[in-house]
């Protein structure tokens, strides 16, 4: 490109490209060493890494390509203090000037990392995370603060899980910057000022970012008025893998926004479901009550059937009708015993019969007139007239 | 006995009593009156529950001002 082209009106496409043969022309820039802290690093799907390397008040864009990536044995960590390899070139479709990283090395952990790690020593050490100082959460709150950016993703986020979740509470926001060099004083005076709005429960939450971003959540004043508030404390900083100290120094930690909401408040599925149990277990317990009492109703009315006066005249009759038997089959018996005395005794009187011997060819002599039987010669003198009687009759005679 | 129920008792309040009636029931120790009655309140207190699940509206405000005069206002988001 020659100078006196550079008067007129350029493209983008053409300015880019001249910025970048500019670089790539440039001796020192294709072959640097560079020592920074590691900050804002994301994976792209296709494997590439981007991060940005800074120290104090400067910063540089950086690229690792998936096949230098795939040679380390570890990505950095955001605070991380390394030592790069690489050449820098102006990326036109971006429209910035980058390092592309080939080597990289760690040179262990970085300023905000030591410091991060010094705090969270003190205060530990001091008994600010101790468990046995956690409050926990009340079960159904009814307002909830929320220290976030009202302008936020997270708000958004926790206040789609509450109202999905449960709808019955009411959420005051307490607004407050929530990075940069004035988000920690904010967050404590954010914190404060909900002291005066009666809420049983606090969430404070910010989404996800650098280290550099979530940093006013590492600072000891965050810690302490979290640690201060009259009530609970949530905290949803970040992603899963960020750790602040105010996670530290919070009642409970969640890993995002909206795990911070999903933790506060219970679910209405679960709280319909538990009211329908209650229900069914009413229904139950009364049910049972009504069937034990009809049981022990019916076991009176049995019992009390038998104390009935109907019952026990029954059963007096019972035991009439039997004495009246028996009286009756003695009486029976008796007469028995007397009628058999008296055929034994008509027997032995027929025996006794006087036809029955005459019967048998015997006579009776009768003495007439008087009709005396004669049972012995001397009453007898000759002449005298007798009467002799026999089986068919009798005929006259004379004593000789 | 319960206090009657008011449609301003918020559901914590209304589900810990239908849980106290719940548990009185199953314990058995009531007269079938009183156990009909008890009855009575917890399924008023099941359809307070409900049907204040069922048509809550998430409430939300922003303080606004300082520490000192600090007042709220409806916050406006659509989510």
């Amino acid at each position: 490109m020659q100078k006196s082209t550079m008067s007129a009106i350029l493209s983008v496409r053409e300015l880019a490209a001249y910025l970048r043969e500019l670089l790539d022309y440039d001796e020192v820039l294709a072959d640097v060493w560079v020592e920074g802290e590691v900050s804002n690093l994301s994976r792209s799907t296709a494997g590439h890494v981007y991060f940005t390397l800074k120290e104090a008040d400067a910063q540089i864009s950086c690229v690792l390509f998936r096949g230098a990536a795939s040679r380390l044995t570890h990505l950095p960590a955001d605070g991380e203090a390394v030592l790069v390899h690489g050449r820098v070139s102006f990326y036109e479709a971006g429209g910035r000037l980058q390092l592309y990283v080939d080597m990289l090395r760690s040179l262990g952990l970085g300023a905000l990392f030591l410091r991060f790690q010094e705090l969270k020593a003190r205060l530990e050490a001091e008994g600010l995370f101790d468990p046995q100082i956690k409050r926990s959460l009340p079960p159904f709150p009814r307002r909830i603060g929320v220290v976030t950016s009202a302008t936020g993703a997270a708000i958004q986020d926790v206040l789609h899980v509450l109202r999905r979740r449960y709808p019955l509470v009411a959420v005051v926001i307490s607004p407050t910057l929530v990075q940069g060099k004035e988000a920690a004083p904010q967050i404590v005076v954010a914190l404060e000022r909900l002291r005066e709005h009666s809420v049983d429960l606090i969430i404070v939450t910010r989404g996800g970012g650098s280290l550099e971003d979530l940093w006013p959540f590492n600072e000891e004043i965050v810690a302490r008025a979290i640690r201060a508030a009259p009530v609970p404390v949530i905290s949803g900083v970040g992603h899963e893998t960020d750790f602040t100290i105010a996670d530290f120094a919070a009642d409970v930690r969640a890993p995002t926004p909206s795990a911070a909401a999903e933790i506060a408040v219970p679910d209405r599925a679960e709280l319909d479901l538990a009211v329908a149990q209650r229900r069914k277990q009413m229904e139950q317990g009364l049910r049972w009550q009504v069937g034990e009492l009809r049981r022990q109703l019916q076991e009176r009315d049995r019992r009390l059937r038998h104390l009935s006066p109907q019952v026990q005249i029954t059963g007096r009759r019972q035991q009439v009708d039997d004495l009246v038997d028996r009286a009756a089959r003695g009486l029976n018996h008796r007469l028995e015993v007397i009628r058999e005395r008296v055929r034994s005794a008509a027997l032995r009187l027929a025996s006794l019969d006087p036809q029955a011997t005459l019967q048998r060819g015997y006579a009776v002599v009768r003495l007439k007139p008087e009709g005396i039987v004669v049972v012995s010669p001397a009453q007898v003198a000759s002449g005298d007239a007798l009467e002799v009687q026999v089986r068919d009759g009798s005929f006259e005679a004379e004593a000789s | 006995m319960e206090e009657p129920l008011n449609t301003e008792m918020p559901f914590e309040q209304a589900f810990a009593q239908l849980e106290e009636i719940v548990q009185r029931l199953e314990a058995g120790e009531l007269t079938l009156q009183e156990s009909l009655d008890l009855y009575e309140q917890g399924m008023a207190a099941a359809r307070h529950c409900q049907t204040l699940l069922d048509a809550a509206e998430l409430r939300v405000t922003q303080i606004q001002g300082g520490v000192e005069e600090a007042g709220e206002v409806p916050f406006d988001v659509e989510g």
